[in-house]
């Protein structure tokens, strides 16, 4: 086992099709794109649900119906209907982000203390303002790491696309695996964790940033 | 449907078993390895935050770079089933050994304190107190061990040992829906069917959390 | 405390690379002499095959012949590609492989297959050579099943192309789609390039000459697919082969390749019998009823053994 795909400076070229700053480009735009839709779709659920207490069975097994769906079959289903291109590759992920990132929007509405919502309404603040000024910047570290777990998930699981003819960090382990390259295959495993490790600091900071100082 | 069904039964069957036993042995081996990690984690403190940051590393390699790398590092033969085993062992404990630490961790003091001043010794006082305390964390982690494992077997199928994986590499390179349609409902539904038991054990084991809930 | 926990994920991070580096450099598992395998005692023959239905359909056709004589058979289907599966054979994974004479010739000869070499005896000779050891290949079948360079019929008369090397002086506007493996092997990139002087402007890495290959070809995704000559989506799509004037594909006749601690007087015969009976036509027909039909694979091989009264 040798590290010298991985140390070899004509894989880093950032022109060279295939190389791997392009490949991380690619997965990392696969994984931002998937965390950004599936946020949209997740949140605003998560958010109701957890506000109105409506549907909480839904929000809370979320989680695991959304995790015990197999990623590799999904996306090779949406290929074969879909044909090769971006769009399988996001409805697969994006259906694994969606539970995390539900479940903990749901969780963190919950267990806010309500003596502080029923604070905020007795001095007179409109719904809009307690879900906007109080509830949701108080659930928001809850909900942050229920984001993060999901884009751990998510950096790891996005290799998956490279099996079905796609880019990505996959393609290294993948074509590694093809062509018997077992140095391919290591150089991918470290990136791919490598990423997953900054990627989770650059939340951890973001948390840091965006959570009021009071909750911390 | 009806016809893919009845032609490949025993395709089907045997995939199916396959698939239990690459997905449940490594909870069961995992499980037993988590207790005491986690445990360490708790008894030295030190411990805690490199042990949850070693357990992220691990849960962000891709498991197929682990399937194709385990191989290598315990000399076994690259189609061998136990190169799964020990690859979502290896999950299993990255998630599982956080929980127990975490579980341990919530127990609250005064009870611990109360076991103490009642005689109990550290080791009889964690398996008769902390640990049954704990136990509903530690099980919520088990859940999630195991409907994960059930979803990731099937990423073997990229190196034909896969379990149910393998009706979607077949679809796939037939670009054929209903393998892999079936290979994801039976996935899911065994994923269901082990989070039930789980729930039911834990039910079973904690029937103290029932009156809690009773009561309040 | 936050800084400590960043300290501590980087310590975890440099921790592992080092575990997963540290490991030596020579026990690379593919570098690995074949294991054990002495023993003659066959009671199990492990079967197993590429990543592509033929294979597939071929591994259960062996199968089956070897079951009607009563050989205990476990399947160990759809492994990947050659570069992986010869490894599976080599360390006892599996015993037994439908393969390809000249593309295993041109995988293991060094530098592809000898010059001059093409034609199915030739090709037979020269991999008797270079086979690894504890290994046989059984008789080869008359069926051939080749890799090709395809192109739609509206590229085809774009680039007026006929032959593999009309694409030389075009190549640099095209984009090749074929199996991962294709990168390094000689008859995929390497070859093309060093024999042909055929260099593409892309290579996309998509499947072993499968719907997805056909797929992008069809969706304009890819100009020039590797699909199998087998394959009846090329008649279906009214595709273009293109001639292959230079012999980068050899013959290509399917045959068993075994592990020869597996082999004896009873699975040599029941194997040598099926080769017998493989036809190029006969094969295309059948995996036609796997790939446009969605039979099942154990279906149509029952059906090819009886219908050639092999069991």
């Amino acid at each position: 086992m040798n590290l010298s795909y991985l140390f070899d400076a004509a894989h880093w070229s950032l022109t060279a099709d295939g190389s791997i700053p392009q490949l991380i480009l690619s997965h990392v735009w696969y994984v931002v794109l998937a965390l950004i839709i599936g946020t949209i779709i997740a949140l605003p659920v998560g958010l109701y649900i957890g506000h109105t207490g409506r549907g909480s069975f839904l929000a809370i097994n979320a989680g695991n119906a959304g995790r015990s769906l197999p990623t590799l079959g999904l996306l090779m289903l949406m290929v074969t209907l879909l044909g090769l291109g971006l769009t399988p590759v996001l409805i697969a992920l994006t259906v694994l982000v969606i539970p995390p990132i539900l479940t903990s929007a749901y969780a963190g509405m919950r267990t806010l203390d309500h003596r502080v919502v029923d604070a905020a309404r007795g001095m007179g603040m409109r719904p809009w303002q307690v879900l906007f000024k109080v509830e949701l910047p108080m659930a928001l570290p809850v909900m942050m790491s229920g984001f993060r777990s999901a884009a751990l998930q998510v950096v790891a699981t996005a290799t998956v696309a490279a099996a079905v003819g796609l880019n990505g960090l996959g393609r290294l382990l993948i074509d590694g695996l093809a062509v018997n390259d077992y140095s391919r295959v290591l150089a991918g495993a470290i990136v791919v964790a490598v990423l997953a490790v900054v990627l989770d600091l650059i939340l951890a900071l973001a948390q840091r940033w965006i959570v009021s100082p009071g909750l911390r | 449907m009806s016809t893919y069904l009845s032609n490949n039964w025993e395709t089907i069957l045997t995939a199916l078993r396959q698939h239990v036993w690459l997905a449940l042995v490594p909870v069961v081996i995992g499980f037993v390895l988590a207790l005491p990690i986690g445990y360490l984690g708790v008894r030295f403190p030190w411990l805690y935050h490199p042990l949850v940051n070693t357990c992220g590393v691990l849960y962000s390699i891709p498991s197929l770079a682990l399937f194709v790398f385990l191989p290598v590092l315990l000399g076994t033969k690259i189609l061998s089933p136990l190169n799964i085993v020990v690859a979502l062992t290896i999950y299993t404990v990255a998630l599982l050994a956080r929980t127990v630490a975490d579980g341990l961790r919530s127990v609250d003091a005064l009870v611990v304190q109360s076991a103490t001043a009642m005689g109990y010794r550290r080791l009889r006082r964690l398996i008769d107190v902390e640990l049954p305390v704990a136990l509903p964390v530690i099980l919520a982690g088990l859940r999630v061990a195991t409907v994960s494992n059930i979803s990731l077997v099937s990423v073997g199928a990229l190196i034909g040992v896969g379990g149910l994986g393998q009706l979607f590499t077949r679809g796939f390179q037939l670009f054929y829906t209903q393998p892999i349609i079936v290979g994801i409902v039976l996935s899911v539904a065994l994923a269901g069917i082990c989070d039930l038991a789980i729930v039911g054990l834990q039910r079973l084991v904690t029937p103290w959390t029932r009156y809690q809930r009773g009561a309040a | 405390m936050l800084r400590t926990r960043f300290a501590g994920v980087f310590a975890a991070g440099v921790t592992l690379a080092l575990t997963l580096s540290a490991c030596g450099a020579n026990d690379d598992p593919l570098s690995n002499e074949p294991a054990g395998g002495s023993s003659a005692s066959t009671s199990t023959v492990t079967i197993g095959s590429a990543n592509f239905a033929e294979s597939e359909l071929l591994g259960e056709i062996y199968a089956q012949a070897l079951e009607a004589k009563g050989v205990t058979v476990k399947r160990q289907f759809n492994i990947g590609a050659r570069e992986l599966y010869l490894k599976a054979l080599q360390d006892g994974s599996i015993d037994l492989l439908p393969e390809y004479n000249g593309a295993l010739l041109s995988a293991l000869a060094k530098g592809g297959a000898p010059e001059g070499v093409s034609s199915p005896d030739q090709v037979l000779t020269e991999l008797k050579k270079v086979l690894p050891t504890g290994t046989e290949v059984l008789e080869q079948s008359a069926a051939e099943d080749k890799d090709t360079l395809t192109v739609t019929s509206a590229t085809a008369a774009k680039y007026s192309l006929k032959t593999i090397e009309d694409l030389k002086p075009v190549a640099d506007k095209l984009t090749i789609g074929a199996g991962p493996e294709w990168q390094e092997r000689y008859q995929g990139l390497k070859g093309l390039e060093s024999l042909y002087g055929i260099k593409f402007k892309t290579f996309k890495p998509l499947d072993a000459g499968g719907p997805l290959t056909v797929n992008a070809l069809t969706k304009g995704q890819i100009d020039v697919g590797n699909i199998f000559s087998t394959d009846s989506s090329i008649a279906t799509n009214k595709f273009v082969v293109l001639e292959d004037p230079k012999n980068l594909y050899l013959a290509e006749n399917i045959i068993p390749l075994i592990r020869t601690a597996a082999n004896n007087p009873t699975v040599s015969g029941a194997l040598n019998a099926v080769s017998g009976k493989l036809t190029t036509e006969n094969l295309t027909t059948y995996l036609a009823q796997v790939q446009v039909d969605k039979k099942d694979t154990a279906a149509v091989a029952k059906a090819f053994l009886s219908e050639n009264g092999l069991v």
